[in-house]
């Protein structure tokens, strides 16, 4: 073999990979094909009751445990007229800056309520700084089928121990009826 | 301050096998605190009395078959103490007790606002067991009031001992027993007290806290910055928490010296404007009559031309809210630039006499009577002075001393209030205005302090006789104005004649000196005594002056607000100096907005004459000082008084020595009214400007009523619950009568409480002959 130039062995590899199968993704056109792992720490996600009503409670344990301090929590006081959460508490502002973030998880971990969660969402590149600090309506789940966004009541009847305990399934008429009349007052701005 | 060298009787006990001296009837966990151990603990308040209830604080004492609480167990010689450091047993103790403890407390943590910064919490993990074996039900209470949580209340009593023996308002006691035992109030009194957010403070779980905190941000998002109150010239020591660039709380920071560990809610509380509705930029009337945004250069530029084309008749009223750095550069702009000495801070009723007592006996006089004075002084007497309203540290301390039983509070006032029933004191009802007979006919002797409070200015030769009386009998006697910075304005010389540091302007050394400091020429100044507040007022009303410059001064403090207003009216060119818009501004020709406390540094002198020096909390707003701003306008009128910065302003004042020649102690005779006499003096929690804003505070007001003795009523046909109308030539003021234990002839008004605005209706100051009659429906 030693006697075989090397520049000859050089270019035997190259030969060679030409009739490999090619083992590179043609991202994008082709990004289904490797899809992340279920558990990758993607964007972030604010999760949901199953009503609707929001499972953040402004507790600001994450933005605590954030070693980038990429997250800012402003806690406020649920009313009787605008009722985000169940319980007392709920998050006014929730901001996760996306420049600092570093995936890491602790504040999924902390999340006393299952609140926030990752997704598999990878692509978070943009122009500017200002669309990469995701404010609390772009970290928001969809509503799913049978939920209505809050601001609206808890299901009649229950306390926020209902909720923790899983006996909350979806939202009922009256919890509908209540968002389509909330949203008829700010369509026509009457009262 | 004296120090005092007492022997101290010291004990020899070993805690942990290290043996330790300490002095006699010292607490266990006090001498443990010496060793660096820190026993856990709940009910322990260095300033309330032991009480032993949560049991937290249990340590192995050998000898005793049992742990004991070591932090209601004093120390004996030869006692020996093991902690959980070093015992098993305690170890074992204080962790069955947390168990114990968290048996009913709920898990909400995530939702509690103490959450980060609580005790239970932090001594659950270093002194608790990691899991609980209790998997029954926890007790739950439906919440009666917004801010209390009774279910996660460890029954430790700090709150109900606090407003028990420290503030003396027992409105609230722990009820029923066993699991359900829970903190309640009486149906038919609602925990009216001046000092329940100590109560918030020293909760050691989230079972108290402020409704106007509530899950607003966590300690790791605050910036915690110790400052000085700015409410009154008791001077506290308070802790600023700031979130980006806003005030999120106030809390009494320790100062032993002054505030213990209290403040009142005013201080706490009273704090939303500082961000809300500010003037952010300068405002100059157009030839449209109007006010128009400015930029900085053009407001200064038209405020130094006005002033100077008004020179000679130019006159500038301070009023009692800056730190001291700042009216000493008020003090100094009048004299040295606008060449007048028609300067005075006191924007509410006053005298000559008041002028004379405060340049003879107050500027410039340093430390006088201290807290620690007042904690020890055999007799205290309180003249015109209500130090629940006016100075609540006072009041505190007064009460730490009669609980003590040393101490005996005498108070020449025109009727019984609650405050004078928290001191046990001696009530000497006085009619308003006949305080000086009350107060020569007192023996006292060289262990008594007198208090004077602001309103004796009212009572024609109230000071005067105060100040003889302290000289013949070697008593101590101090004045309390109830500002923040009044103290501060005495020493910055914001009097008609009065130097900085207690100067007289008509010593003409002491004026040469004043030139050199300022970098004048001598003959710039102005050389005889120049008009007061009320003068100033009188000469504006009758069109003699030219300009104004005016600096945080509410015309509603002023005596006659009307008045006030028509002078600031009749003036042709006014500068207003503010921090948010008032009436004055609708009047100025040039508005220059400044800084409020926590945007600047500086220092307020407390009523002992303390320096309580501050920095600045907010550094974002770029706000400019009272200082800064004069020093811009006195550089566009061609006087260069330097940065004027607070490090300049201080060292500037530093260099006016003691005066030499002092000015005459006043020698006022009593000028007794003949009449019903209104008593009037300002409620701690009332319609001040600086309380805007703040509801939950609001709330907590006193009722506004008319106080006055059922004799005085019958003689008016006046039965209780009737609405009666208070009168004088000037207006009147309509509210319900209640009998009060007092003088007779005397009326008792709030000075500005709900319908009870005296200065703006009445026009009339404490002392002043009212009329009373049976008016309205009931």
């Amino acid at each position: 073999m030693s006697r075989v130039p090397q520049i000859v062995r050089g270019f035997w590899v190259t030969f060679s990979t030409m009739f490999k199968k090619p083992n590179t993704e043609n991202y994008p056109e082709q990004k289904d094909k490797y899809p992340p792992k279920p558990r990758f720490h993607g964007r972030h996600q604010l999760n949901r009751h199953p009503d609707g009503l929001e499972k953040c409670i402004g507790c600001e344990l994450c933005a605590w445990a954030c070693p980038a301090d990429a997250i800012l929590v402003e806690g406020a006081d649920n009313t009787e007229e605008e009722r985000f959460s169940p319980g007392e508490r709920y998050g006014r502002v929730y901001q996760i800056n996306y420049l600092r973030c570093i995936f890491c998880g602790l504040c999924i971990e902390v999340c006393p309520t299952r609140a926030l969660t990752m997704t598999n969402e990878f692509e978070l590149a943009d122009q500017t700084r200002e669309s990469l600090i995701f404010e609390k309506q772009d970290l928001l789940g969809p509503l799913m089928p049978n939920m209505v966004a809050a601001p609206h009541s808890m299901v009649e009847g229950t306390s926020e121990r209902d909720y923790y305990q899983g006996k909350i399934s979806r939202a009922t008429d009256a919890q509908i009826a209540e968002v389509a009349a909330r949203a008829g007052i700010n369509a026509n701005g009457q009262v | 301050m004296t120090i005092d060298n007492t022997p101290v009787e010291l004990v020899t006990l070993t805690i942990d096998d290290i043996e330790v001296q300490v002095p006699k009837g010292t607490l266990i966990i006090r001498a443990a605190e010496q060793l660096g151990v820190q026993v856990p603990r709940f009910c322990d308040h260095p300033l309330l009395d032991p009480v032993a209830a949560c049991r937290a604080c249990l340590v192995e004492i050998e000898g005793q078959a049992k742990p004991q609480p070591s932090c209601a167990m004093t120390v004996a010689e030869g006692m020996k103490v093991r902690t959980q450091v070093s015992s098993v047993m305690a170890d074992e103790a204080q962790k069955g007790v947390m168990e114990f403890l968290l048996i009913n407390h709920p898990l909400d943590c995530p939702v509690c606002d103490k959450g980060g910064e609580c005790p239970l919490q932090n001594q659950a993990m270093t002194n608790g067991r990691g899991e609980s074996r209790f998997d029954g039900e926890k007790r739950e209470f439906e919440k009666p009031i917004n801010v209390s949580d009774r279910e996660r209340c460890v029954s430790c009593a700090r709150c109900t001992r606090f407003a028990d023996q420290v503030a003396g308002d027992p409105m609230i006691a722990l009820l029923e027993r066993g699991s359900q035992q829970q903190v309640g109030i009486s149906d038919d009194q609602p925990f009216d007290s001046y000092f329940s957010g100590n109560t918030i403070q020293i909760c050691p779980v989230g079972a108290l806290t402020s409704a106007k905190y509530r899950f607003r941000s966590r300690p790791f998002d605050l910036v915690s910055v110790p400052t000085t109150c700015e409410h009154c010239a008791s001077g506290c020591s308070l802790r600023t928490d700031i979130r980006r660039g806003n005030v999120m709380r106030r809390l009494a920071w320790d100062d032993p010296q002054v505030n213990e560990e209290w403040n009142c809610d005013k201080g706490r509380f009273a704090f939303p404007y500082v961000q809300e509705g500010r003037l952010n930029q300068p405002l100059v009337r157009g030839e449209d009559g109007l006010l128009h945004p400015a930029s900085w250069t053009e407001a200064i530029d038209v405020a130094a031309k006005g002033l100077a084309a008004a020179s000679g008749a130019t006159a500038v009223l301070a009023g009692g809210r800056h730190t001291v750095e700042d009216a000493y550069a008020i003090s100094k702009f009048a004299r040295a630039v606008l060449g007048t000495d028609d300067v005075d801070f006191r924007s509410r009723p006053h005298s000559t006499e008041e002028t004379q007592f405060l340049s003879s006996v107050v500027a410039g006089s340093g430390l006088g009577v201290t807290y620690a004075d007042l904690e020890k002084a055999a007799h205290v007497v309180l003249v015109a002075f209500e130090p629940e309203d006016e100075s609540p540290m006072i009041q505190l301390r007064l009460r730490k001393a009669v609980r003590r039983g040393r101490t005996k509070v005498t108070a020449i006032t025109s009727h019984v209030t609650s405050g004078n029933k928290k001191l046990n004191a001696t009530v000497i009802a006085t009619a308003a205005g006949h305080e000086v007979s009350a107060l020569s006919e007192l023996a006292l002797d060289a262990n008594t302090i007198i208090l004077v409070g602001e309103r004796a200015a009212s009572v024609t030769g109230l000071l005067t006789a105060a100040t003889k009386k302290a000289k013949e009998s070697g008593a101590k006697l101090a004045w309390v104005p109830r500002r923040a910075g009044d103290r501060g304005a005495v020493d910055a010389g914001l009097l008609p004649g009065l130097l900085p540091n207690g100067n007289s302007l008509t010593d003409s050394s002491a004026r040469e000196k004043a030139a050199d400091i300022w970098n004048v020429e001598n003959n710039t100044l102005p050389f005889a005594a120049g008009r007061d507040f009320g003068a100033i007022v009188h000469a504006a009303v009758n069109g003699e002056l030219k300009a104004l410059l005016i600096t945080s001064v509410d015309v509603e403090d002023t005596q006659h607000s009307a008045s006030t207003l028509q002078a600031i009216e009749n003036t042709p060119f006014v500068v207003s100096l503010e921090i948010r818009p008032s009436s004055i501004t609708e009047l100025a020709n040039v508005v220059l907005p400044v800084a409020v406390v926590t945007e600047k540094s500086g220092t307020f002198i407390d009523w002992e004459g303390r320096p309580r020096n501050f920095g600045q909390a907010i550094r974002e707003h770029n706000k400019l000082t009272d200082g800064r701003v004069l020093a811009m306008i006195a550089d566009a009128m061609d006087v260069l008084l330097g940065q004027q910065d607070v490090a300049q302003l201080r060292a500037e004042l530093a260099q006016f020595a003691a005066p030499t020649n002092r000015v005459d102690a006043p020698s006022h005779g009593a000028d007794v009214p003949n009449g019903l006499t209104l008593s009037t003096w300002n409620q701690l929690i009332d319609d001040g400007a600086l309380q805007e804003g703040e509801p939950f505070l609001a709330a907590t007001s006193r009722n506004v009523i008319a106080g006055l003795n059922s004799k005085t009523a019958a003689a008016h046909s006046i039965a209780e619950g009737d609405l009666i109308e208070i009168s004088t030539s000037l207006g009147s003021i309509t509210v319900e009568a209640i009998f009060v234990d007092g003088a007779e002839n005397t009326v008792w008004l709030p000075t500005n409480s709900g319908e009870s605005k005296v200065r703006t209706n009445l026009g009339a100051a404490h002392g002043n002959i009212v009329t009373i009659k049976r008016g309205g429906g009931q």
